[in-house]
């Protein structure tokens, strides 16, 4: 058999075939220990979403993680893929049937037992992480539990979608809007997200968080920003047509910049402010929708002159 | 079925395959309203002024959706009104908006966009007035607005307090026949970018009756009240 003439003469088993649980072994070892240093060492620093804040660097890691444990998986796929390739391959003028392959209880309790261990673990990492982290940058909901660390006195910046545009609102300032994100470096951020329309998705992609806009809904999210640089704020919820163009850069900087900022931009923007509605952690349209009506009624308004509530398709 | 009869079906239905595929590409990708060139003989970064004449309609006689509320821009050269939301304008260059305004108000959905940002002196003028903010839950002075995101320019249009403000009977409006009590008339300036590109603009109050939240059909339709500043060099 051409196949059993070519084999090498190296570790061989009692029926003469070479150790090909060897063969494969050591070689994928070898990949897998310089595939995962070269992960964490050199590509880890370097892999989404970047450090710039405590959300960030943590799914960076999280993402190290799995790419660690991935890499050796992939690998002997890749290893065992070639090594049959290169040693079972069909061979000139050998025109004998294989063997015939029989269940082998080792090899599956084995795959088996390494394949739960690996998803549990998993299961277990991801789960901390989410506990450990503050939410890892996602939204939380209206009463968020993963806060264990966050400062007793977060900034607080509210995030109000609309079609199409992120703007955003300081409480703490006075309750002042404004389309530009501006965030300050070694504080903790508590982020309130909404929508005034449809659904949207706060996405701040250097900073690791990302929660969805609802109507009427308070969805909030923490983070504590590690560095100063800019932020790229997209929408990651289809909608409408100019979906795509719902984006804007933000920055995080220096504390006494910050202050000097919002301290400015409170003065700024001190007339549009007064007539914004008082700062909630909602807005519910059909308040201005009344206030409409209250028009029309006096006669104020054109035909159109009212406030379309977000259960339109009705004819106003 | 004989050979020539086979033949001949997949002839024409190939042929049909290719027409529908053509018909998709030259409507709905290639249709669309038409651009009008405010860009051509100006040189660009120069700091040269380009007049935009522009008006808003509460509704329209000249598409097939006739209740919805509508811009019109004017032709440069033929000062005629199309039916367009797409305009080219020179980079680097001064634009003097005009919009007549010829339709109701409605309260924005976010008092905010009331603010004027991005002209020159953050200023707009209403029939004349200088006008910096418009408090659209105070009162009937908030029509529509024009807003550019990608410069950062946004100016509420003002309305007549007028109850038949919206009652041009036939579009576009004309400002020369209509008594201006009827109308307003906003102006305001701003530097195009050095930038060459596609801007979009929009209206962010939600006029877009009979659809979610009033911000679909019209508000999301080139031709209506949404639309392309090109800008060329």
């Amino acid at each position: 058999m051409a196949a059993e003439s070519s084999a090498p003469a190296q570790p061989a088993g009692p029926s003469g075939e070479p150790n090909h649980g060897i063969r494969i072994f050591i070689p994928w070892l070898i990949l897998s220990v310089v595939a995962d240093v070269l992960i964490w060492v050199v590509w880890g620093p370097h892999l989404p979403p970047g450090d710039m804040s405590s959300s960030a660097s943590n799914q960076q890691f999280d993402i190290k993680v799995m790419a660690v444990m991935a890499a050796p998986v992939m690998l002997f796929v890749l290893v065992y893929f070639v090594y049959a390739l290169t040693v079972w391959r069909h061979r000139e003028g050998d025109e004998e049937d294989g063997p015939p392959i029989h269940g082998n209880t080792r090899v599956s309790a084995t795959w088996i037992t390494l394949s739960s261990v690996i998803v549990l673990a998993l299961f277990v990492f991801g789960t901390v992480e989410l506990v450990t982290v503050q939410g890892a940058g996602s939204g939380e909901g209206a009463s968020p539990v993963f806060n264990t660390g966050v400062s007793s006195h977060p900034l607080q910046v509210q995030v109000i979608a609309q079609q199409w545009k992120f703007t955003y609102r300081y409480p703490q300032f006075g309750g002042f809007e404004t389309t530009h994100l501006v965030l300050p470096v070694g504080e903790w951020v508590e982020f309130h997200v909404t929508s005034i329309d449809v659904i949207h998705s706060f996405w701040a992609y250097q900073l690791g968080v990302k929660a969805d806009a609802n109507p009427g809904v308070d969805n909030v999210a923490y983070t504590k920003i590690n560095n100063a640089g800019t932020i790229t704020v997209r929408c990651a919820e289809l909608c409408g047509l100019w979906h795509g163009a719902m984006f804007d850069y933000g920055q995080a900087v220096s504390l006494s910049a910050f202050d000097s900022w919002a301290r400015g931009t409170e003065t700024q923007l001190a007339s549009v402010t007064k007539i914004l509605p008082p700062y909630a952690l909602t807005y519910d349209p059909t308040v201005v929708a009344q206030m409409s009506k209250a028009m029309v009624a006096a006669g104020l308004t054109g035909g159109a002159g009212l406030y379309y509530p977000p259960n339109d398709p009705a004819q106003p | 079925m004989s050979l020539p009869a086979r033949v001949s079906l997949l002839v024409v239905a190939f042929l049909a395959v290719v027409a529908i595929g053509a018909f998709v590409v030259l409507h709905y990708f290639l249709g669309g309203p038409p651009t009008e060139d405010y860009a051509s003989g100006v040189t660009p970064n120069t700091g040269a002024v380009v007049h935009v004449v522009m008006q808003e309609d509460a509704q329209n006689t000249v598409s097939t959706h006739p209740d919805w509320v509508s811009y019109f821009i004017q032709n440069p050269k033929t000062k005629a009104w199309v039916h367009t939301t797409l305009f080219q304008v020179p980079a680097g260059s001064r634009i003097d908006m005009t919009i007549y305004g010829f339709d109701g108000c409605t309260p924005l959905r976010n008092n905010l966009w009331g603010q004027v940002t991005g002209t020159i002196g953050d200023v707009e003028y209403v029939n004349g007035k200088a006008v910096h903010q418009l408090n659209s839950y105070s009162g009937c002075n908030v029509g529509h607005t024009f807003s550019i995101p990608g410069i950062n320019l946004n100016a509420p249009m003002g309305t007549s307090s007028n109850p038949n403000a919206n009652l041009c009977a036939t579009s576009p409006c004309s400002p020369a026949t209509t008594p201006k009590s009827v109308y307003k008339v906003m102006t305001f300036s701003f530097n195009s970018p050095h930038a060459t590109g596609t801007y979009f603009w929009q209206c962010r109050v939600p006029c877009g009756g009979g659809f979610v939240t009033g911000f679909g059909g019209p508000m999301q339709t080139f031709g209506f009240m949404t639309g392309n500043m090109e800008v060329v060099s």
